[in-house]
Parts: C-alpha cells; sequence; structure tokens
C-alpha cells in the first residue's frame, strides 16, 4: 500500500467519463461529482488489496450510483449504509454495464461534462477555473494559486458559475451533428486557453504554468473522441509543439530566454516529432482550419535548428491565411512580427499601428511596438511605448487586479 | 542577482511575458471575441526585458554582466536608456 500513484493516475484518467457519466444519470453536476468523489475514496481503499478492476471506469460509475442511491435511502428511511464487501463485489454486476459503455458511448457524456463548462452562460473567467475543477479534478486551492486569487474567492467564483449552470437548461438530449460541432468549437476554444495561461505564464510562476500540461490532456482527451477531426489534431499539434519549448524558455530565477537565444538541445524532440506527426495528417485533410494554421507556424519554429534557418517567409503567409480564416487584432500583430523579419521593421509598424485601438490594453501590443520604433531609430516614441508595456506588465498582483476589470467587462458587455 | 538589485532598490519592474491571464479575453466584440493565445512571435520573441536604474554606464555594465552570469544560458544583455512611464502620467 506505500505506492497508490497507479490508484491516482487511473482516478484522474477515469475523472470524465465517469462525472460525465454519473451527469448524465443524476442530472445534477454536484450529485455528479459528489457520487465520483465518494466512488474515489472506495477505490483507495478496496483496490490496493484486491487490484485494479477490469474496467475502472465502469467500477467507478458503478460504485457511485451505489453509493448515492444509498445515501437517498438513508436519508429517507435512516437505514444503515451498507458493508463495504457488499460494494467490493462488483464483478457481476460491473461486466454488462463494461460491455455496454464503450467509447463511443462516453463521447456524448464527456462531451457534454465538457460544454457544460463552455455554457454560454459563463464568462471566460468562470469556463477555465470550472472545467480544471470539474474534468480535470484540479483542487480549488491549486486553480486559486493559478489564477492569483485567494482560495475563498475561487471556491465562490466556481460555485456562482454552477448555480449559474443549474439555472439554465441543460442539454442531456444526445445532441445533433450541427449542435455537436458548435459544443466542439466551444470546448476547443476552452482547452486553447487552459494551455495559454500556462504557455504565457513566466518561469517563476510554477502553478500557473501547470495549466500548460492540463491542456494538453484536455486535448488529448479530445482527440481520443474526436480521432478524425483535423481541427483537434491541429490544436492537439500546436499545444505539444509550443509546450515543447518550455525547458529552454526560461533560465535561472524564471528569467525570459527569447526564442532565438533558446537552447534548442533542450527542447523536448518527442513531443516535438508527436506534433509535427499530427500536424501532417491534420493537414492531408485538406480542411484548412485556425488551430492548424497555428500548429502550421509552431511547426516551422520546431523544424528550424537553428534561429537564421526559420522560414519567416512562410511564417508571414500562414499568419494572412489566419488572418483570413480568424480576423484578429492579435493575429495580425504577430503577423507583424514575420514581416519584421522579411519587409522590415517600418513596414511592420504600419501594420501595427492601427491596432492601437483595439490592443491598447495588450501588453504584447506596446512591447512589440517599442521594439519597432526603437528599430527605426525612434528612440523618444520606444521609450513611450515601453513604458506603457511596463505600466501594464507591472506586478503580479498588478495583473491580478487588470483580470478582475476584465472579468467585471466580459460579464457586462 | 535579482534579489540583491531588489535589496539596493535599484530593480524596477522586471517584464517578462507578463499579464497573460489579465488579457485571455481582450475585448468582446460585436460578433467577435478576441481572446489572446499562445503565439509564439510576440511572448518569446520580443518581450524579455530588465529594468534596473544605475548611476551610468559603468554600472550598467556591471549590472548587466552579473544578470548575464545568473541566467547560464547562452544570450544577449542589450543596454538601454529608459524613461519609466507611470500610470499617473508623469515620466520619471
Amino acid at each position: 500500500v506505500t505506492d497508490l500513484a497507479w490508484i491516482e493516475a487511473a482516478l484522474v484518467s477515469a475523472r470524465p467519463k465517469a462525472v460525465g457519466a454519473l451527469l448524465r444519470h443524476f442530472r445534477d453536476l454536484d450529485t455528479a461529482e459528489e457520487a465520483f468523489q465518494d466512488a474515489s475514496l472506495r477505490a483507495l481503499k478496496h483496490w490496493p488489496a484486491n487490484g485494479p478492476p477490469r474496467d475502472p471506469t465502469a467500477w467507478l460509475i458503478m460504485v457511485a450510483r451505489n453509493v448515492a442511491i444509498d445515501g437517498k435511502r438513508r436519508q429517507a428511511r435512516e437505514t444503515p449504509l451498507p458493508e463495504e464487501d457488499r460494494l467490493s463485489d462488483l464483478d457481476d454486476a460491473e461486466s454488462p454495464l463494461a460491455e455496454r459503455l464503450d467509447e463511443a458511448d462516453y463521447r456524448d457524456d464527456v462531451l457534454r461534462l465538457l460544454f457544460i463548462c463552455c455554457h454560454p452562460a459563463l464568462t471566460l473567467a468562470q469556463q477555465i477555473p470550472l472545467a480544471l475543477r470539474i474534468v480535470s479534478g484540479v483542487p480549488v486551492r491549486e486553480i486559486a494559486r493559478a489564477f492569483l486569487v485567494g482560495e475563498a474567492a475561487m471556491e465562490q467564483r466556481i460555485t456562482r458559475a454552477k448555480a449559474r449552470i443549474a439555472a439554465a437548461a441543460l442539454p442531456f438530449e444526445a445532441p445533433g451533428a450541427v449542435e455537436r460541432t458548435e459544443r466542439l468549437d466551444a470546448v476547443a476554444t476552452m482547452v486553447y486557453l487552459v494551455f495559454n495561461e500556462g504557455y504565457s505564464a513566466a518561469g517563476a510562476e510554477r502553478d500557473r504554468a501547470a495549466l500548460a500540461g492540463e491542456g494538453i490532456r484536455l486535448a488529448r482527451l479530445l482527440l481520443r473522441m474526436f480521432s478524425n477531426e483535423p481541427e483537434i489534431m491541429g490544436l492537439t499539434a500546436l499545444l505539444l509543439l509550443q509546450h515543447a519549448r518550455t525547458p529552454a524558455r526560461f533560465g535561472a530565477e524564471g528569467a525570459v530566454i527569447l526564442l532565438e537565444d533558446q537552447d534548442r538541445s533542450l527542447w523536448n524532440r518527442a513531443m516535438i516529432a508527436e506534433g509535427l506527426a499530427l500536424i501532417d495528417k491534420a493537414m492531408r485533410h485538406r480542411a484548412p482550419a485556425p488551430y492548424q494554421v497555428q500548429a502550421a507556424i509552431a511547426a516551422l519554429h520546431a523544424r528550424a535548428i537553428r534561429p537564421e534557418e526559420t522560414d519567416w517567409a512562410q511564417i508571414d503567409l500562414l499568419y494572412a491565411t489566419l488572418e483570413r480564416l480568424q480576423p484578429s487584432p492579435v493575429v495580425t500583430l504577430n503577423r507583424a512580427v514575420a514581416v519584421s523579419k522579411t519587409r522590415g521593421a517600418a513596414a511592420a509598424l504600419e501594420m501595427v499601428e492601427p491596432l492601437g485601438d483595439r490592443l491598447s490594453g495588450y501588453f504584447p501590443f506596446h512591447g512589440l511596438q517599442g521594439a519597432l520604433l526603437r528599430e527605426l531609430g525612434r528612440t523618444e516614441e520606444a521609450r513611450t511605448a515601453f513604458g506603457r508595456a511596463i505600466a501594464l506588465a507591472g506586478t503580479v498582483a498588478e495583473a491580478a487586479h487588470i483580470r478582475l476589470h476584465l472579468d467585471n467587462l466580459t460579464k457586462d458587455s | 542577482v535579482v534579489e540583491k538589485l531588489a535589496q539596493q532598490g535599484r530593480l524596477g519592474p522586471v517584464a517578462r511575458l507578463l499579464p497573460t491571464t489579465s488579457a485571455t479575453t481582450l475585448r468582446k466584440g460585436r460578433e467577435q471575441l478576441v481572446i489572446d493565445g499562445p503565439f509564439a512571435e510576440t511572448k518569446e520573441q520580443l518581450l524579455g526585458f530588465y529594468i534596473v536604474e544605475c548611476a551610468d554606464l559603468e554600472q550598467a555594465l556591471e549590472t548587466a554582466k552579473e544578470l548575464a552570469a545568473a541566467s547560464g544560458t547562452a544570450g544577449a544583455f542589450e543596454i538601454r536608456p529608459l524613461a519609466v512611464f507611470r500610470p499617473g502620467g508623469q515620466v520619471g
């Protein structure tokens, strides 16, 4: 009983399917979560002695249902809880359930669970913590640390989010093809943003950086369910390719090491190989879409052995494609970096300047503008731009403060 | 090194890739939500800099050397004079 890591791992990987199936059964998120929690405790008690069940997910669902039903009975009639032995002896009951539930059956359950976390009634600031809590099972304490708020505040945010979706009608019928696609889009965005939180955290912010791994885990979950969707391949490839550079991105004390200064031998080759294979497979479907294009850009960085081999002209073209598919000032801003490499700082600046209205609160906008102005020798203006970037970056506490305002902004609009 | 600079009160804001969480949602337009993303071009290309108050160039060079030694990996430090823009508006 010294090593319970395998049980922990089994519980984590069973969680989305089990909670999803329990949600369908109980039609209530809190009941489903609590039932899964109870079943997990029983797994920790029984599995070390009896060994793992043949299908841990089916075992957990079965036990969770029984425990919850017994709980209701107990409330109603005050009958005692059943003996633990009875619960461990589930082999007969478990088999038919295991046979009935294959990947395809779980798919709508998991997707429903993910979709509920991306419910349109919720702000992004609520969606991401909710998904981390419910789907990934990350403790509230850790989510709070990652988002730089107190545990009580995060608990409240999650409780409010749950209350909001409880008030809205939850989709329990099996979704049609169109609706499934819409849901998948919303879920993919959420996964992308979970990863982005981790990717964008500075090296010293370990708690937030861990979200990148969580994002990859969610992307893999989606990919297992939708193994033929090119955009899900693209999303997973993008996250893997960007995450592969993590060991090289930060030096001592979390200082940033820029792309061209990174020790490329530290890049995770296995992750890059997997990402490249996925994006190649996705592109063979000939259905270009935003995640695939972003993954293709990331692939060009991954393929450059030395920084000077980076194909900036191709990156520029891919960003132009991305601008067409998904017009966004953030995309244009990143394209401008490629333009500065191929056509020079003046051309890039021309591209960046009109974005000021929409990106005035975005730290990288001022950073890039400053860098371009500096390159052009417009020092005074560069100083002002850098000053703005710094004012926006400020401190971690400030970032949390700005985030609060943004949360309100999203809620109000 | 960072600690020492901070103790001496010379370390200004250390701008890394910072506050992207705050920028997850930049602006909700009429149709489309502008969202931040894991873009290497801006986030790994241009945006790492330290701000350190130094009396003169000599002290700046000394500080840059210390930072470079502490970072332990290859890289370049460029020294730029800078005025700090404060949110209040005055330049100091």
